[in-house]
Parts: C-alpha cells; sequence; structure tokens
C-alpha cells in the first residue's frame, strides 16, 4: 500500500486512495463469489452494491475532490463498481438457476399416477355402425329415411305384397298391437319407411333405412325380439338386379376394405321380384384356399350370409304409386346386430340389449 | 322338406357320382336352399346274424351274460376258436341282453364298424373284438339306441323272422345309410313340399331326366260307379275339386311295410298305422295331401260347406274349435267330421283297427285354408301345402295312388267307384314382353334362353314377335306376374349370371337436420361421461309402481301388446327410465359402483281414444287423405333422451375426495344439451314421479314441459334396490330438435372495458335462483351476464331467508361506461330484483 500524497493535495480523503478502493472491490467481490443462495445474494446486494455499501459512500465523496483527482477516482470507483455489478449479475443468474434447477427436482411427480377422476362416455356400437353405414350410402347421393316403429299393419304388410293371408306373413312373427282391430303392428323389418317415401316421393329414389324392428323371438343368444337393420331402395328409370350387386358391392367395399364382393342365391321375400339371399365374401380368410378351409367365421364356406334382396315387386310400386311402367327399382337388407357379432365376434347376442356397461365401454364413440 | 336321397334318385336319374353335397349345392343355387344334410354317421359291416346258439353265464358280479354263437354269412369266422359249437362257421359273441332265443335275426356291429352312438364309450365309436368274461367277443349285437333308432333300448334288436338272411348289411335293411336333404322351401315353392318337385327341380338343375311319380292311370273304376261314396260340394269356390276312392277289407293285422316306414321317418313324420302311413306317404310323394275317413264311422254322404258361426269341432289333435263361417267343413249328417284341407275329426279318425277306409283328395281355396290356419293357430301338414297351392290335376291319382297301396300291402278291396266333383282350374297365362328378364336382371338373357329356361320348369310358352305368353304347368300357381316369370329364368340362367354395375343417384340433400342433431346430441352425451346402453321397450304395472307413478298418471298409459313376450312387459314403454333402471340395478348387480348411462329412443304415447288404421287395397296408392288417416291413428313416438347416474361423477382417489353425483350433474346435462341446440329452455322448479319432490326441474320450452331431471325419489331407489342419491333426466328430444333454429346465435359483444360489480342479494327461502338471475340479466342493456357465485343460508341472515350473491358484468357497445352509468344500472338491477323476487340488497 502506498503511503498518503499530502504534498500536493490539500483534501486527503482516505476512501478514494486507490488501495482502499481496490479493497472495497475484492471485499465485494469475495462476498459475491461466497454467496450460493437467493438470501445471501440479497444480502451482498445490501452490503456491497445498495445505497449504503462502502462503494457506494466512497462514490458520494468524489465530489469534494479537485477537478483532476476527481477524475482519476471517479475512473477508479466506477470500475470497482462495474467489476462488482458484473460478478453479482454472473453469480445471481447461477445461482437463480441452481434454485430453478433444485425446484424443479423438487416438484418431480409419478406421471404414472391414474388420472380417472371423470367418467368416459361411449356410444352403442349398433348407433355409431348404423350412423357409419348412413355416411357410406350419403356419400353415394342417398338420404336417410326413417319411420316409426308402432307401424299401421297396412303398410308393414299390405303394401309389401304382404296381404292378410299371405303365407310369408306367419313367417315373420309380428308383436300386434292391442286390440287387433287397431290394425297396428310393431314393425317387422325397416320396409315400410321405403313403402313411406314411395308413397310421398317422387322418383328418382334412393334411400337408406336403419333402424329397431321387432319379432316375437324369445331372447336367447342368437335371437331377440328387438333388433336393427338397414334397408336399401333405389326407384328410378332404367335400374336393374346388376345395379343392386353393384350398390351391394360398394357396400361391402365400404365397409369391410377393398376385394370385397358379393353374390346372389335365389330366395323369396314378397316384396322383391326376383329375391335373393346375399352372402358376404369372408372378410377374415377372403375364400382364399390356403385359409379358408380353418376359418371359424365362415365355418370354411368362404362366404357369409349377409342378408336379402332383390327386384322391387312391381305389386309394390303400384300399391305406393309408383308407376311400373316407368320405373323399376331394388332394394336390399341386412342386421346391424348381426354384423357387430360376427365382426367383433360376440358370441351372445345378449350383450347387446341388456345395458352392461362394459359392453359399449370398448368401443369408444366411433366404430 | 326332408327329403331321403334314395327316395329322391327314385324320379330322377343323377349321375351314380353325383355326391349329395354337391346335388345340394346345385338345389340351393335354384332356390332349395340346403339347411342340412342328415345321416346316421353309421359305416362298416353292420350285418345280420342269426344266433346259432346261446351259452347263459353266471358272473362272479351276478350279472349272466349270454355267450353265443352267431351265423353272419359271409362274415363268419372261424378262427375264433372257443365259441360254442365252434365247428360251423360262425363268429362268438358275448351279449349282455335277455330279449332273444336261438334263431333270432339280430343286428352285429362287426369289429371296424363305427356306431357315433358309441363315441362317447369308446374311441371314434369304432367296435373291435375284445376281451371281455373270459372270452374274445367278435363284435356286438346292437340295440336301437346304439344305431341311433327309436324305439325300446331295453334290449336288442330282434328283426322279423324272414326279414333277412345272415350276412345282409343292415346298413341299408335299416335305412342307416340314408342321408337326407333338409331343404329350406320358400312360401312360392308350395310344389317343393314334395319328392316329385325336388325331383323335377333336380332334374333341371343336373340335366339329368325325370320320372314323374304322377304319371299313373287316374283311375281303373268308373266315375260314380256304384261304391262311390256319395258327396256333395256345396262351396265350390271353397273346393274346386272333390275326389274320393273307396277300399274295404283292409287286414288290420297287416302292418307298414318297413321301407315306406322308414321313408315317412326319415322325411320327419311318424309311422302311425298302414292306413295313416300311405296317405303320408303319397302326400310326400305327390305333394298332395290326403284325407282317409274310417268308412264305418262315417253316417250317410260327406258334405262340403262353408261353417255355420259358433259350430264346434274336434279335431285329431284333442282340440274342440269353434268355427266362423269362413272355415270350411267337411260334414256328415251328424255335423261336422273334418276341417277341410287342414285336419280331420277325431270322431272318424282312422284306427289300427279300421278295415274300410274312404280315401278324400280335395283342391281347397289357398287364401281359405290359409285364413282357417291362421284363426285356428293350426298349421298342418296338409295346411301348409294347401294354404300355398297343390297341383289341382292330381286328385284322381292321388287317391288311386293310395288306396293301390292299400290293396296292394293291406290286402284290401278297391270299390269300383270313383268320387269326383268339379274341374281342375286353369292358371291363368302370363304375357310379358321378350326383353323383360334381360332389363329386370341386367344379364345378356335372349328370348331363346328365356324360352328353354320356362319350358324346363314345365311352363309352354308362345312366342309372338317380341311377347312371350306362359302357360305355367298346374303345379306353379305361384307364377302370375311378368317378374315371377323373370325369376324363374333367372334361376335357370344362373344368379351368378348378374353384372355389378353401380347406379348414379342424383345428387343428396345429405343427413336431415334432425338426424344431424341427434348425432350432435349423442357426442356431447359421451363427452359429458355417458355411456350409451340400448334396451328393450317394453315396460308394465311393475315399473310404474316402482317408479311410484300416481294411479292417474298419463305415463301408465301404454300401447299394449295382443301378444307380448312376458306378462310383466305386456305393452310398450312410455318413458326411457323403466329401461335405463333396469339397467342400472343389472350393472350394480354386476358389481359397478359408478355408473353413468344414456339411451336415445322412441317412448310411445297412446292415442286419446281407440285408435284404428285402416286397411286400404293394394291396387292403388291412397289418397293422401288416406294416408293421413293412418298416421293419425298411430301413436306419438317421439325420441326421447334419458339419463341415469349413480356413484360418483367425480371419482375419489390419491389426488383427493371426490364428488358424488348430485341432483345438479343430471340437470347440468340437460342444459348442456339445450346450449348446443341453441334452445332456449326454462328450468322451473317441479313435482314429478320418480324424482324426489324437492329435487326435480322441469324443463318448459315455449311454455310446455317437455322433460324432467333431478334426484329421485328415494321410496323409488328402495322399491329398485337402488343406493341412495341416483339422479335421472329424461327430455323430449325431438320437441328440442323442433326448436333448433337454423342458424346459431349472431356473436355479439363489446370491445369496449367491462365493469365489474358484485351484488349479495337477501330474498325469502322459496325464491328460485333462477329467477331471480333471470330479472337481474333482464334489469337493463348494459348488463351483459349475471352469474350466480354464492348461496348463504344462516345466521348471518333473517329466518326463513337466503342470500345470493351474482356477480354482474357491465358493458356498453359504444363507449367505456362512467361511474354513473355502473351506478345506474346497479340500482336498475336492484329494483328488478327487488320488482321479480322481493330481493333486497345484503347489509
Ligand atoms: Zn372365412
Amino acid at each position: 500500500m502506498s503511503a498518503p500524497n499530502s504534498s500536493y493535495d490539500p483534501v486527503e480523503v482516505t476512501p478514494l486512495h486507490a488501495d482502499e478502493v481496490e479493497r472495497m472491490r475484492d471485499e465485494a467481490l469475495a462476498a459475491i463469489a461466497a454467496a450460493v443462495t437467493l438470501d445471501d445474494l440479497a444480502q451482498v446486494r445490501i452490503d456491497h452494491v445498495g445505497d449504503r455499501s462502502p462503494i457506494a459512500l466512497a462514490n458520494r465523496e468524489i465530489g469534494a475532490l479537485p477537478p483532476q483527482a476527481r477524475k482519476e477516482a471517479g475512473q477508479r470507483v466506477g470500475q470497482a463498481r462495474g467489476a462488482i455489478n458484473q460478478a453479482l449479475a454472473a453469480q445471481s443468474a447461477e445461482v437463480e438457476a441452481a434454485a430453478e434447477e433444485q425446484a424443479l427436482v423438487t416438484e418431480a411427480v409419478d406421471v404414472t399416477l391414474p388420472w380417472d377422476v371423470a367418467p368416459v362416455g361411449a356410444r352403442h356400437p349398433v348407433t355409431t355402425l348404423s350412423e357409419h353405414i348412413a355416411d357410406v350410402f350419403v356419400s353415394m347421393g342417398w338420404e336417410i329415411a326413417e319411420g316409426p316403429e308402432v307401424e299401421a299393419e297396412w303398410l308393414n304388410f299390405d303394401a309389401l305384397n304382404l296381404g292378410p293371408d299371405h303365407p310369408a306373413r306367419t313367417m315373420q312373427d309380428t308383436f300386434w298391437v292391442t286390440p287387433e282391430k287397431a290394425a297396428m303392428v310393431l314393425r317387422t323389418h325397416t320396409s315400410p319407411v321405403q313403402a313411406r317415401t314411395m308413397l310421398t316421393r317422387k322418383p328418382p329414389i334412393y334411400i337408406a333405412c336403419p333402424g329397431r324392428v321387432f319379432r316375437t323371438d324369445e331372447l336367447d343368444a342368437t335371437h331377440s325380439p328387438v333388433f336393427h337393420q338397414v334397408e336399401g331402395l333405389a326407384i328410378d328409370e332404367g335400374l336393374s338386379m346388376a345395379h343392386l350387386k353393384g350398390t351391394l358391392d360398394h357396400f361391402a367395399q365400404a365397409i369391410y376394405g377393398d376385394g370385397m364382393t358379393t353374390r346372389f342365391r335365389p330366395s323369396y321375400f314378397p316384396f322383391t321380384e326376383p329375391s335373393a339371399e346375399m352372402d358376404l365374401l369372408c372378410y377374415v380368410c377372403h375364400n382364399e384356399p390356403d385359409a379358408v378351409a380353418d376359418c371359424r367365421t365362415c365355418k370354411g364356406e368362404g362366404w357369409v350370409e349377409w342378408g336379402g334382396c332383390g327386384v322391387v315387386n312391381p305389386r309394390v310400386l303400384i300399391a305406393c304409386g309408383v308407376d311400373p311402367e316407368r320405373y323399376s327399382g331394388f332394394a336390399f337388407g341386412i342386421g346391424i346386430d348381426r354384423t357387430i357379432t360376427s365382426r367383433y365376434d360376440i358370441a351372445d347376442l345378449r350383450d347387446l340389449f341388456d345395458g352392461d356397461i362394459r359392453f359399449t365401454e370398448p368401443f369408444g364413440v366411433e366404430l | 322338406m326332408k327329403v331321403p336321397v334314395t327316395w329322391l334318385r327314385e324320379y330322377v336319374d343323377l349321375p351314380e357320382d353325383l355326391s349329395t353335397v354337391d346335388l345340394a349345392g346345385r338345389l340351393t343355387e335354384f332356390d332349395l336352399k340346403l339347411e342340412e344334410i342328415a345321416s346316421s354317421g353309421i359305416s362298416g359291416p353292420l350285418v345280420v346274424g342269426r344266433v346259432l346258439s346261446l351259452v347263459k353265464e353266471e358272473q362272479k358280479n351276478g350279472k349272466t351274460i349270454n355267450w353265443c354263437r352267431v351265423d353272419v354269412g359271409a362274415h363268419n369266422d372261424a378262427s375264433v376258436p372257443d365259441a360254442p359249437g365252434d365247428d360251423v362257421p360262425s363268429r362268438g359273441i358275448i351279449c349282455g341282453a335277455h330279449n332273444f332265443v336261438e334263431g333270432d335275426l339280430v343286428v352285429v356291429s362287426l369289429p371296424g364298424t363305427v356306431l357315433p352312438a358309441l363315441a362317447h364309450v369308446i374311441p371314434g365309436g369304432e367296435i373291435s373284438a375284445r376281451k371281455t368274461y373270459g372270452h374274445v367277443s367278435d363284435g356286438m349285437i346292437c340295440s336301437s339306441a346304439e344305431l341311433d333308432l327309436p324305439g325300446d333300448a331295453s334290449g336288442i334288436i330282434v328283426l322279423e323272422p324272414g326279414s333277412a338272411e345272415p350276412g345282409d348289411d343292415a346298413i341299408a335293411l335299416l335305412g342307416l345309410g340314408e342321408e337326407v336333404l333338409d331343404l329350406e322351401v320358400n312360401p312360392d315353392r308350395a310344389y317343393a313340399l314334395s319328392l316329385r318337385g325336388v325331383a323335377r327341380d333336380a332334374a333341371i338343375a343336373t340335366g339329368a331326366p325325370f320320372h314323374d311319380p304322377a304319371d299313373l292311370e287316374a283311375v281303373t273304376v268308373a266315375t260314380d260307379g256304384p261304391g262311390a261314396y256319395r258327396v256333395e260340394v256345396q262351396d265350390p269356390t271353397a273346393c274346386p275339386v272333390f275326389a274320393a276312392l273307396t277300399v274295404t277289407g283292409i287286414d288290420p293285422t297287416r302292418t307298414t311295410p318297413a321301407w315306406l316306414a322308414q321313408r315317412i321317418e326319415l322325411a320327419g313324420m311318424r309311422s302311425i298305422s298302414l292306413a295313416v302311413d300311405v296317405t303320408n306317404y303319397v302326400m310326400l310323394e305327390l305333394g298332395f295331401p290326403i284325407h282317409g275317413y274310417d268308412r264305418s264311422l262315417l253316417k250317410g254322404p260327406l258334405v262340403v260347406r262353408r261353417a255355420t258361426p259358433g259350430e264346434q269341432l274336434t279335431t285329431l289333435d284333442g282340440t274342440t274349435r269353434t268355427l266362423t263361417e269362413s272355415d270350411t267343413l267337411v260334414t256328415d249328417d251328424r255335423g261336422p267330421v273334418g276341417l277341410g284341407g287342414i285336419m280331420g275329426g277325431e270322431e272318424v279318425e282312422m284306427t289300427p283297427s279300421t278295415t274300410d277306409v274312404v280315401v278324400e283328395a280335395a283342391v281347397w281355396s289357398a287364401p281359405m285354408i290359409a285364413r282357417t290356419a291362421r284363426t285356428q293357430k293350426l298349421s298342418s301338414e296338409a295346411a301348409k301345402r294347401n294354404e300355398r297351392g297343390v297341383d289341382p290335376t292330381l286328385p284322381a291319382r292321388a287317391v288311386r295312388r293310395v288306396a293301390d297301396l292299400l290293396v296292394e300291402h293291406g290286402g284290401g278291396t278297391l270299390e269300383d267307384g270313383l268320387t269326383l266333383i268339379g274341374e281342375a282350374p286353369v292358371l291363368p297365362d302370363v304375357t310379358l314382353h321378350a326383353d323383360l328378364p334381360a332389363r329386370v336382371t341386367g344379364v345378356d338373357i335372349d328370348t331363346v334362353a328365356a324360352v328353354e329356361a320356362l319350358e324346363a320348369n314345365g311352363c309352354e310358352v308362345a312366342v309372338d314377335h317380341t311377347w312371350l305368353t306362359v302357360t305355367p304347368p298346374p303345379w306353379r300357381p305361384d307364377l302370375t306376374d311378368p317378374y315371377d316369370i323373370v325369376e324363374e329364368v333367372l334361376r335357370v340362367v344362373g344368379y351368378d349370371q348378374v353384372p355389378s354395375v353401380l347406379p348414379t343417384a342424383p345428387a343428396g340433400r345429405g343427413l336431415t337436420t334432425s338426424q344431424k342433431l341427434r348425432r350432435r346430441v349423442g357426442n356431447v352425451l359421451a363427452g359429458e361421461g355417458l355411456v350409451e346402453v340400448k334396451t328393450f321397450p317394453f315396460a308394465g304395472e311393475a315399473d310404474w309402481d316402482r317408479m311410484g307413478l300416481p294411479a292417474d298418471d298419463v305415463r301408465r298409459r301404454q300401447v299394449m301388446l295382443e301378444n307380448p313376450l312376458s306378462a310383466e312387459d305386456p305393452g310398450m314403454t312410455t318413458t326411457l327410465l323403466s329401461g335405463l333402471l333396469r339397467s342400472l340395478v343389472l350393472n350394480i348387480g354386476r358389481g359397478h359402483s359408478h355408473v353413468h348411462i344414456t339411451e336415445t329412443g322412441r317412448v310411445f304415447l297412446p292415442q286419446a281414444g281407440e285408435a284404428e288404421a285402416p286397411i286400404y287395397g293394394v291396387d292403388r296408392r291412397p289418397s293422401d287423405d288416406e294416408l293421413a288417416a293412418l298416421s293419425a291413428a298411430l301413436p306419438d313416438q317421439p325420441f326421447h333422451v334419458g339419463v341415469v347416474m349413480s356413484g360418483e361423477r367425480v371419482r375419489s382417489g390419491w389426488a383427493g375426495k371426490g364428488r358424488p353425483v348430485q341432483w345438479a350433474d343430471a340437470i347440468a346435462i340437460v342444459r348442456h344439451l339445450a346450449a348446443v341446440l341453441h334452445v332456449d329452455l326454462e328450468v322451473r322448479q317441479a313435482q314429478q314421479a320418480p324424482w324426489h319432490p324437492g329435487r326435480c326441474a322441469a324443463f318448459v320450452l315455449d311454455g310446455a314441459v317437455i322433460g324432467h331431471a333431478g334426484e329421485l325419489h328415494p321410496r323409488v331407489l328402495k322399491a329398485y334396490g337402488l343406493p341412495a342419491r341416483v339422479v335421472a333426466a329424461e327430455v323430449d328430444l325431438d320437441a328440442m330438435i323442433e326448436a333448433s333454429p337454423q342458424i346459431g346465435p349472431r356473436p355479439d359483444f363489446s370491445t369496449f372495458p367491462v365493469a365489474k360489480e358484485d351484488l349479495a342479494l337477501v330474498v325469502d327461502l322459496t325464491v328460485a335462483a333462477g329467477d331471480l338471475e333471470a330479472a337481474l340479466a333482464g334489469s337493463g342493456p348494459l348488463v351483459e351476464s349475471a352469474r350466480l357465485f354464492d348461496a348463504y343460508v344462516g345466521e348471518q341472515v333473517p329466518e326463513g331467508k337466503k342470500s345470493l350473491a351474482f356477480a354482474l358484468r357491465l358493458r356498453a357497445p359504444d363507449r367505456t361506461l362512467t361511474d354513473d352509468d355502473i351506478k345506474a344500472a346497479r340500482e336498475a338491477a336492484v329494483a328488478a330484483a327487488h320488482e321479480a323476487t322481493g330481493a333486497t340488497l345484503r347489509h
């Protein structure tokens, strides 16, 4: 440390001596370096940077010096303060980062803990499959028609060429509304919706009718008194069975994927003539020679039964006010419940209808 | 229709190497769909044996067995050394049964025979030589049970003496090798309810020659000869043709020949007595129902007439039936002796001791048969054929065929004289354009192909330029329309020939608004954590009682069913809660504690009076008025949404305690639906079963109540055995969708600053918060919203009062509010609240 030079400077200000400023600076830097917590830093700020810190006090003395000395002292103090502030900023950043790091560590959680406080909803597959099928037909320009479930006997039977003495009427085990003379039934198929559409709209008509239907079958693993169908009807000029096949092939592909196809076998329905049973290429084995034999879905047949179809009987057209000389049409129907049980390998049809939430839950909101 | 294949082959020369599976495949392609091929599954050396000797040997276990020497003809094997009398060619067999003696003919399964009935006892059911009771038993003497045959299973089968020779193939003898096609016959193919009809289709399908079993001389006795039974047909519409022959002196000791009994049993009918079996045999063969009367029991001539109302007849099935004038009877002097074409009467029934038989074959009006069968709930083999339509040219030949068989196998005598009344109605011609088959099917079918196909089916076809005139054969009364003819052509051409062409529909309009909104509602409900269920829409008194519906509650008035599946569910439901509550009970019973379920479906609300839906003709479209009358008769069937929730709405867990469902959750879901449908639903306090009288909200839309929600009544929960605090909601979805605007509300908000004012208001306990909220919200143009944030009852407010605190948000569309604006708005709000509910500002 150099001795004070009093020979030429009448005002001796000790704190502004170079060695004194250096000491203050070094003390401050040491304190900063020693600060490891946010609290330490706060104290350092008070002790070495604040208004009452030695260096701040020294700074105030500068004004008393003669100009020459003022400049030197100012530079000296300024440099010291700069060094202190810089060190403090650096140390603060480091300490704050460390503190934040520490906080994040202590706030860590077990993210595998379950979060099941809100119930999760789901939609019944009969609903979602019906919507899916509706979408397929809507995309083809068809529309979706609906009708009542308690239906007039005339619409459920007579208008569909099922007169009162038609033997096929007894084949459809029908729920009759009381009294019998009310002439109302629980619709045995969605076909009355087709009749209603023909009765109220002019061709061309392209509609699909999904809905709930009823037969007096006792509930067991493969039968239900309440089930769901989707039927289709097209009435236009020049429609033939070939257009029926084309529509069903497209429908099969839309639901089950590319390469699907259908085949016809002769059958009988009063409202169609000719009528056919329709089989769907087995969607599991695709009737491939090396897979079909062991296929459980089609039991080695290569095809699965899918529904019934045919060319609309002109008698139905007449009863519904459509000119059979000008228009022809086709109709088809498939079982929605059966499509679900077969596709999801559900052994017991009752599972669809007893309302156990575990049946619906896995389906979520879309099929 | 069950068709024994060897019987079928009698009428069609099918190739020997055509397998039954392939034959069935062809028939299926021909609209005779195979249900299954039934066969006994028995194979191997099952032969006839004669018991040459038997030695009874008592065993230590107390049983006595027979050590037999059995002559099995060509199958004899001398290599078995120790059989009694082993010097004679035979087999040694142990048998435990005792219903036979030396000299009896028995059925022997030699080693290698497979008997499926024994598959659960011996591997594969395959018989082998085995050592038993100290001997080698070289086969087994069979009982009927071991061969899956009907009959007494307590002993072994003993064949009629002289009915076979030792060594004969018993599989053929007993018909055990017979394969039976079970074919599904559609109602338009009545002809296929006969061997004759199936054989003809098999012939067309395979190209093999067909031999018609009906090709026989009509009769060898004179029409109206002295032995002809007197018959009078009073109603030729009901019975256009009636034929009868009489056979007398049938030997009642004669039994049905085994081959005949076997054929009708394989075809699914029971063998009863010779005379009955023969009539059934001919019905199966020709498809023509035949009835036999015991002549000694008949009194006077047979008369065919309509029944008089109230007339009674006890039919063969033992049921006494009360008849109406739409039923057709066969009567004699005493009154009814048969329900024409459906079932005979008990009093004149043929019995095994019958010696004289009047054989009847008649054509009946098919619609009348169908009506009687339906109203009498009586389906017989005869009715099944007569209601679909038989070949009306057959009666004389059918009675002849029966008489011949009774003469041949029963030793009877054919009386001299055929009764034959009426003539077979002629089926009308069908005329169609020659290109119709191609137009309807989309298959390239020319006139030549169409004519060929129709002629193969027995039709006569006249071609006149581009028109075909088709005369159907008498066994095809179903061929009445041009499209029926098209189907016959396509059946021969092949359904697999139909090409695949996608039609182009005109541009559609997509889903209807209602369909779109129902989907939206479905997704909102799932988003609310509700699981959709599908329940049956049936309900009854027990449901209403459990739900505590008052005696005069409109929901007790149901659309009832004539033939419900169960007495508990006699009609259609009027509320979705009946199904949802049953489903909740099931879920809780299966161990689920937190169940949130929903259903969207129709409910059925009967008309006020007795509604009858008219029945119109089908030869034209009903008029618009007639259609309106039809719709007006139907019950109202709106779509409802139902919700039932139990357990916790927010689940308890590691993060803390959850929250049980509460009344407000049910109401909130309906409010949510109203919000997404942009429907203005008013919520009102209500009292409605099955809800808690103090925790039930009614939803009002345009002045009409369209649903309720809240907590269920504790008594209801008790009646269902459900835990406390179950909540539920049900609303008329159709009504909400109907009220849903085409486009939603316009966004309308101001960007000027908001002013927030809190108001604590004191009101009577009975005041509904909703009313107060509505009053505040409507108190002035500056009120943007009023939201309840606190509700308080306690010491700080007077007895019988409560404090409701609202946060008001005030804002102007065009300026920043001044202090004066805010003060005025606040005062207006307090005034409006006071006016509406008597509210005062809390201090
Ligand atoms: Zn398969």
